[in-house]
């Protein structure tokens, strides 16, 4: 089986200007930091970002990557709401597509399956319907004829998702609480799907790690890339291998003050090779 | 009542807020209860330590739990159920829930607004949180509101965006947004309110003790109808004190929610 292990710079190499990106995890936990800190110090511009909004959203924003977000909450969990992602939409910076997160699902699963939408009542009365322009209603073609919301699929042109271990071959399983979407996500992009993991063992030794084979959800026709990453999704959590570190994200909220604040944030800890991030993570 | 101390030590706003949120999930049955916030959380243990035995009520992570504890298991946890947020979804969708959110503007219809604030939503006054599962919630399950400050800001004539459904959208967008729509009551700090009033506007049914009707009034930001009588919230009883003080919610985390 050919290996796809490869390398954050080779993810960003796949990328180009104006790409919808599907990030897995949820909130502060399980993000793919590494690979959107690479995507942070890159040249691209103009991307969709869509996600279940944490500090991957936000530093995007304020590494001015992002045109559009695709979101139905952006929060860091234990700081309520996430201030960088705040400040673009204040200074009206994004345009901003929002989302129910159950029709986050629908979008990615709509997506995953091939077809056009997924009908639900989702977004009825709400203004949902007056904010979002890629949403519409249908009419039920049985007796009710009801008029539903049409979820469109999420049109994707990159997934990228961390999770505990995976094979060289792209086969990953996650060993915290809650898969979140990723399995979808990788679903619903057609190419360029990426996961960075804590560990690369070997396939035989995958069900082992995960402790049961109902952990392993992502295969790997699913994944085209492997990136092997310890603490690659901190600052976010990625339980059991690690807890968030809190006081790094305080940090970093903190960072979008002024922007001096935040010119010494990304200094310090964005413009680095990735390898003196994690060593000075593990330093502090 | 058998602690002396607990016996003497007068009940707080907060307790009498936790036993008016625990009071929404009354008749619920088998369901999921899903207060967010402390004050809900401590209402949804409350309710079913007590008489709504049957909830089922989450760990705030991916499993439903059995046991009164809210906050820290000391014995272990004991999981009843694997509740990842993908199956939350077959749960909100099925119609098994009731959920309790927070509403940073609400108006006189329960229309909520957690997602932005300021009048063009396209560069907002102040960004909040997002539309997060409000729409999809409101038109499934029972839901009930937990303001923890009542105020003109909060209570508003109309809401900047409408992430939450209320009663005049829900019954406007048609039967599909109707036909499980069921937005009960809104508990505060200082009253409990329901959508008894004409048209399903919002009434105020009790103050808590020590608060009159008027300051009730004040501080909302439209015109509010009453019950008749307007009642006094109720206080918890010996064994819901014990409960909230000694098992639920032993380290007082009601207080920094709510202080005394």
């Amino acid at each position: 089986m050919t290996s796809k292990v490869l390398l954050e710079d080779d993810v960003v190499a796949q990328l180009t200007d104006g790409m919808a990106i599907g990030i897995g995890g949820w909130g502060s936990r399980r993000k793919p930091m590494s690979i959107v800190r690479a995507i942070a110090r890159s040249s691209l511009r103009n991307l969709t970002i869509v996600s279940f909004a944490g500090p991957d959203l936000g530093l995007l924003c304020a590494t001015g990557k992002v045109a559009r977000a695709f979101y139905p909450f952006a929060s860091l969990d234990s700081i309520a709401l996430e201030p960088h992602f705040r400040a673009a939409r204040q200074a009206g910076l994004i345009e901003d597509v929002p989302w129910d997160e159950g029709m986050f699902l629908l979008g990615l699963q709509a997506a995953a399956w091939r077809v056009p939408f997924l009908p639900t009542r989702v977004g009825l009365g709400s203004d949902l319907l007056k904010h979002n322009p890629l949403l519409r209603t249908v009419r039920s073609p049985f007796d009710d004829a009801y008029e539903l919301v049409a979820v469109p699929a999420f049109q994707l042109d990159a997934a990228i998702c961390h999770l505990n271990r995976a094979d060289e071959a792209g086969n990953a399983t996650f060993l915290g609480p809650d898969l979140y979407f990723d399995d979808l996500f990788l679903r619903a992009a057609p190419t360029r799907r990426f996961v960075s993991v804590e560990r690369v063992v070997p396939t035989a030794e995958l069900a082992a790690e995960a402790g049961t084979e109902l952990r392993l959800r992502v295969g790997r026709m699913m994944v085209d890339g492997v990136v092997e990453r310890a603490g690659g999704a901190l600052f976010t959590s990625c339980t059991p291998d690690y807890e968030r570190d809190e006081g790094l994200q305080k940090e970093y909220a903190g960072s979008a003050k002024s922007p001096e604040a935040w010119a010494a944030f990304k200094q310090a800890w964005i413009d680095i090779p990735e390898q003196d991030f994690q060593t000075k993570v593990a330093a502090r | 009542m058998s602690d002396p101390q607990l016996a003497a030590s007068p009940v707080t706003r907060a307790e009498v807020c936790v036993v008016a949120v625990a009071e929404c999930f009354r008749g619920d049955g088998e369901i999921v209860a899903n207060p967010i916030g402390t004050i809900p959380m401590i209402a949804g243990r409350v309710a079913r330590a007590s008489f709504e035995p049957d909830l089922m009520v989450t760990d705030g992570e991916a499993a439903l739990v059995a046991g009164n504890e809210a906050f820290a298991w000391p014995d272990g946890k004991v999981v009843e159920y694997y509740n990842p947020y993908r199956s939350m979804f077959d749960v909100v969708w099925s119609g098994r829930r009731h959920v309790v959110m927070g509403a940073t503007q609400i108006d006189p219809w329960g229309n909520q607004n957690f997602a932005a604030i300021g009048a063009d939503y396209r560069s907002p006054k102040t960004q909040l949180i997002g539309f997060r599962g409000a729409p999809g919630n409101t038109v499934n399950h029972p839901t009930s509101y937990w303001v923890v400050n009542h105020s003109p800001r909060v209570f508003v004539e109309e809401v900047d965006v409408v992430t939450g459904v209320g009663w005049n959208r829900a019954e406007a967008a048609g039967p599909a947004a109707f036909e499980f729509f069921d937005v009960r009551r809104v508990v505060t700090n200082l009253a409990v309110l329901d959508f008894g009033g004409e048209g399903h506007r919002m009434r105020l049914i009790s103050v808590h003790p020590g608060v009159t009707i008027q300051e009730v009034l004040d501080a909302t930001g439209f015109e509010l109808a009453q019950a008749d009588p307007v009642g006094e919230s109720r206080l918890p009883t010996p064994d819901e004190l014990r409960l909230i003080r000694e098992i639920i919610d032993p380290d007082g985390l009601r207080r920094a929610e709510l202080p005394d």
